[in-house]
Parts: C-alpha cells; structure tokens; sequence
C-alpha cells in the first residue's frame, strides 16, 4: 500500500486499529485481556482464544472460530458421491481414513449395499491405525504443552511405522481416499499384515515409553492432575464424545454400544474409562485407547476372511432419496454425517457432526477461574484439530 | 552508508555473507492445516531433520526469522494475519508456499471462505505442490531456496521467476 497523504495515512491506520486486537493486551478497569493466537503454537493451527484476567487467573474465556473454516458442507452439495471422500477426507488430518467411512457408511445405507466381510474387515483395520496415526501425536504433543520437547520427537519418530502401513495399502500417507462405496479400492499388498505386525510391536513399545516418560513424571502429574475436571453430568450435557466422555466416567462407545458397519463385535476388547475427569485422565485414558487399538488391529489381522473386497454396485453412482445418519467413533469422538439425497449424483445436503466442535464448546466453562498457564494444558488435553472445528 | 546497501561488496565476500545467511536460516512455521503435520514431520522428526540443512525451526517470533513457510489452506479470515506477520519480519525475507492449498486454493478452488493462494497477499519464493506434500518435497524447496540465496546479489533482491518443486 502506498501512502502519500496525510488521510490516506490515517485512513491506514484506522484499517489496522481495527484489527489491533490480535497478538496485544489491553488493559482495562476489570483487569488484563489477553489474546492467544490465531496463530499460536499451543492452539493446534489457528484457534483464537481472547481471555480476561485478573492477576494470573482467568475470569472469563471466549475460543473465536472459523479460521480454517473451508465450507465442506456447501462443498459436498457441488461434489459426486465418489468425490466428496477426498473432501472429507481433510476435515480431521491426522487420521484421515476415519472421516471416510460414516459417510461411505451413510451412503450404503440409502443406497442398501453392504460391504463384503473383507472389506469390512480392512475397513476396520484402517480405522483403528488412523486412530494409532492420530491419538500418537497427541500423546507426543501434550507433552510439548506442559513442557517437555522429546517426547514428540519420539512420536513424529514411531508415527512414520504406521503412516507407512497406511500408504503401502492406500497410496496416502495422509489422505487415503480409500474408500468406496460398496467397498475399498483395492486389496491388500503381499506381506503386508506382517509388516503391520511389526509396526504394532513398535507401537506398543512407544506407549510403554510413554508410560513412563511422560505418565509417570512429578512434573507431569502435578500440571495436569486436578487441572481441568470435568465432571460426567456437565460432559453429557456439553455434548463431550470420545475419550474426553469416557476420562470424565461415562463408558459410552459407539464403537461397542451403536456399531454400524465395522467388525468391532467380532473381537475383544475393553473400553477404557476413568473416573478424574482432569487432564491427567484424558491423556491417561488416550494412552490406553492406543494400546487397545493396538490389540483390536491384532486380532483383525488374524481373522480377515477371504472373497471379494467390493460389491456390486453401478458405474456412475446416484443415489436413491432419502436421510440416514452414520456416526462412528473416530479417534477425536463421534463423527457422523447426516446425508439427505434427492436421487441426484450429488448430495442434496450433508451436516457434518464433528467431534471437535462440540468438545470446544465447553472451553467457556472449563477455563474459567484456571490459571493462565493452565489454559494451554487444558486445551491441549481437550484435544481437538482445527479442520475438524471449523471444517 | 555500508557496502551492503551501496551495492560495492567484493565478491569474494559477498560469497562468504551468502553462505553464512544459507546454513543459518531461522523458518517461521505458519502451520494451518493438515500440511501443518507434513511440516512438523520434516522439522521435528528425526527421520527427516531439517536442521541438518541449516534451517532452524523455532524462533520466538517472526522478527527474528529469515524465512516463512506457509503450510495449508489459507482462508479470508486469516489472510490479513499472515500479511501482518509477514510485515514484521525482517528483509531479505522468503517464503516457501507449501501445498496446494496455500498455491492455489487446491481442493477448495470453488469454496466460498477460501484465499485462492498465498501468493495474492505475499510474494511467494518457493511452491512446493501436493496435498499434501510429502516433508522430503518440503526439503528439496529448502535446499531450491538457499542454492537462489547462495547466488544471490546483496544490493538487490533476487528478481525473477519463482522456484516450482517438480
């Protein structure tokens, strides 16, 4: 911008006044109102969250939305069925390959097809590594928050071993855009499920270093223990899903208690729960969530039937009129989709209910009257991803 | 008035500052969306290291940083931040366009919230295409923009077409 008069140079400074607010603390009569972001490191991509203060403690918290808001919604209504995948598969980067399938689900199920049992199988081993892919870099990233840098490198490190079963069968290290509708795309590689078996191993020996890297540290336990309680009742009504419900006690899974067209009654398996509800619990119950992914993958890997990994289903997709719902328990909670078609190649509507949105919405009430340090570490055991906020 | 500025730095030295400025090169992180994660496994993972080209990644803010990765979708709400940040930081400064995203809107090219490109609100030195791109593309744009640097005149900024990663 070129600035030659006096106005014009007032006119510039009043366009950045306006703005001002970012990255500055004003103070005012009540106390100190401090910004955090939107780009700040401690908020995961580009949250912004303005705090009052008074001294070290914080009064009152408001989270600003919509920085990475990229209208999937109103995207899926110009897309066709088989093109929406690779949209959604963006919404939740880390584990890209849980988005994909209550949507592919919420299709077969007005389209009434159902994948053959191998593909179900795969499906739900998929499922669970994108789990793995996600929640490691969590266990690594929470660490960071309250203070200790290895431990993400440790994760960045053992993610690579499952990031690469997931793209020697997908293509995708990130975004597999696997899943079709009656189906997958492809079948396994040769050699895979041992070489999968090796990266589980490898997994496992990274929640137990975990365990006692970052779980068993003073330091740890006395930043995050009796920080942040959530009790169950306010979690219920927040509208919490995933592991933040179940480390505030409540043993709600869909993935045991309302599955839909994945395999998870054929193995066995435990949904773990805790009763603290603080931050300590949710990496806790996390740390366990992993290990049991771990073991559910195992078990998959020994039984995937033979026969066909696609049914039939016709060359240009249209599908029928109608509403379904599919919700899945995806690493961050519960994701679902509500697809309403008129027959057409593409959607007529999809609401997306993402797991991240609603389990910010009770940052409002679980940071107020916390310390300001604190806020990072609660936020950070929230656990959410942008994309999957503001979609 | 140094030799810097006035354009009568001795080559041999000029040669010698280029390569100072090449191996110590302080990279803000502007990490958006899921290109964010490709980013953080090319500088935090010891697979893929990048402080073995020379590139930290961590400094405290962008004034004291050489150049600016922008990595993933950049919507209108946010793109007067990312000039903002890019204003504080200090010359000669570069920026590396990382995905497709942040090149042209990528996957997003008909959204209604989204910036078609990064480089409608900064210049843009280095785009690295994909989506996203796997760390080691995110690597070879580095190693792309201090070999520019290295050749680089100090009285003037390097003008002219920008790097494509291929």
């Amino acid at each position: 911008m070129s600035i030659s008069t006096e106005n014009e140079q007032l006119a510039y400074i009043a366009s950045q006044a306006a703005d001002a607010r970012v990255n500055v603390e004003v103070e005012t009569d009540e106390g100190m109102t401090l910004n955090l972001g939107p780009q700040h490191p401690a908020t995961h991509g580009t949250l912004r969250i303005i705090a009052k203060l008074d001294g070290e403690k914080v009064v009152a918290a408001e989270p600003i939305m919509g920085y990475m808001h990229r209208g999937y919604e109103k995207l899926t209504e110009v897309r066709t069925y088989p093109q929406v995948t690779t949209l959604i598969n963006r919404i939740d980067w880390l584990g890209s390959f849980a988005n994909e399938v209550p949507f592919i689900l919420a299709a077969e199920q007005l389209m009434e097809v159902e994948a053959p049992p191998r593909a179900q199988w795969i499906r739900t081993i998929l499922f669970e590594l994108s789990r793995i892919a996600n929640v490691c870099l969590f266990l690594g990233d929470m660490a960071v928050q309250v203070g200790a840098t290895t431990p993400v490198f440790y994760a960045f490190r053992d993610r690579e071993f499952v990031l690469n079963q997931i793209e020697r069968v997908t293509g995708g290290r990130f975004h597999p855009n696997f899943d079709r509708i009656g189906g997958l795309k492809d079948d396994l590689p040769k050699g895979w499920i041992e070489e999968t078996r090796g990266a589980l191993d490898r997994m496992k020996s990274f929640c137990d270093e975990m365990e006692e890297l970052v779980l068993g540290n003073e330091i740890f336990q006395a930043r995050t223990r009796n920080i942040g309680v959530i009790p169950g009742d306010v979690a219920l009504s927040y509208g919490l899903s995933g592991a933040n419900l179940r480390a505030s006690g409540v043993d709600w899974d869909i993935r045991r208690d309302a599955n839909v067209g994945l395999v998870y009654d054929q193995v066995d398996w435990k949904v773990w729960t805790h009763p603290d509800g603080d931050s300590f619990a949710r990496f806790w119950v996390r740390l366990q969530e992993t290990r049991e992914a771990c073991n559910i993958i195992d078990q998959l890997l020994g039984s995937i039937p033979s026969g066909p990994i696609m049914a039939k289903v016709p060359r240009i997709i249209k599908v029928p009129a109608g509403e379904a719902y599919v919700a899945t328990e995806n690493p961050l909670g519960e994701m679902g989709y509500y697809v309403v078609s008129k027959g057409d190649l593409t959607p007529f509507r999809v609401k997306i209910r993402s797991a991240s949105f609603s389990n910010m919405s009770i940052t409002p009430w679980i940071l107020k009257d916390v310390f300001v340090p604190d806020i990072i570490s609660i936020l950070a055991s929230l656990y959410f991803i942008l994309g999957d906020i503001d979609r | 008035m140094g030799l810097v500025e006035s354009g009568k730095m001795p080559k041999p030295l000029t040669k010698l500052l280029n390569m100072s400025r090449r191996y110590s090169m302080w990279v803000y992180q502007w990490g958006l969306a899921c290109c964010a994660i490709e980013m953080g496994a090319a500088f935090a993972s010891p697979r893929y290291d990048v402080m073995r080209l020379g590139v930290i990644p961590l400094p405290a803010s962008p004034r004291q940083a050489d150049f600016l990765v922008v990595s993933g979708t950049v919507t209108d709400k946010m793109a007067p931040a990312v000039r903002r940040l890019w204003e504080q930081m200090p010359d000669p400064k570069y920026v590396i366009s990382m995905g497709s995203c942040a090149n042209c809107g990528g996957p997003y090219w008909d959204s209604y919230s989204v910036t078609k490109g990064v480089d409608q609100i900064v210049p843009v030195d280095v785009y690295v295409p994909g989506c996203p791109p796997r760390p080691e593309a995110l690597l070879e744009g580095i190693v792309l923009l201090q070999e520019r640097i290295m050749n680089e005149d100090m009285a003037e900024r390097w003008k002219g077409d920008p790097i494509v990663v291929e």
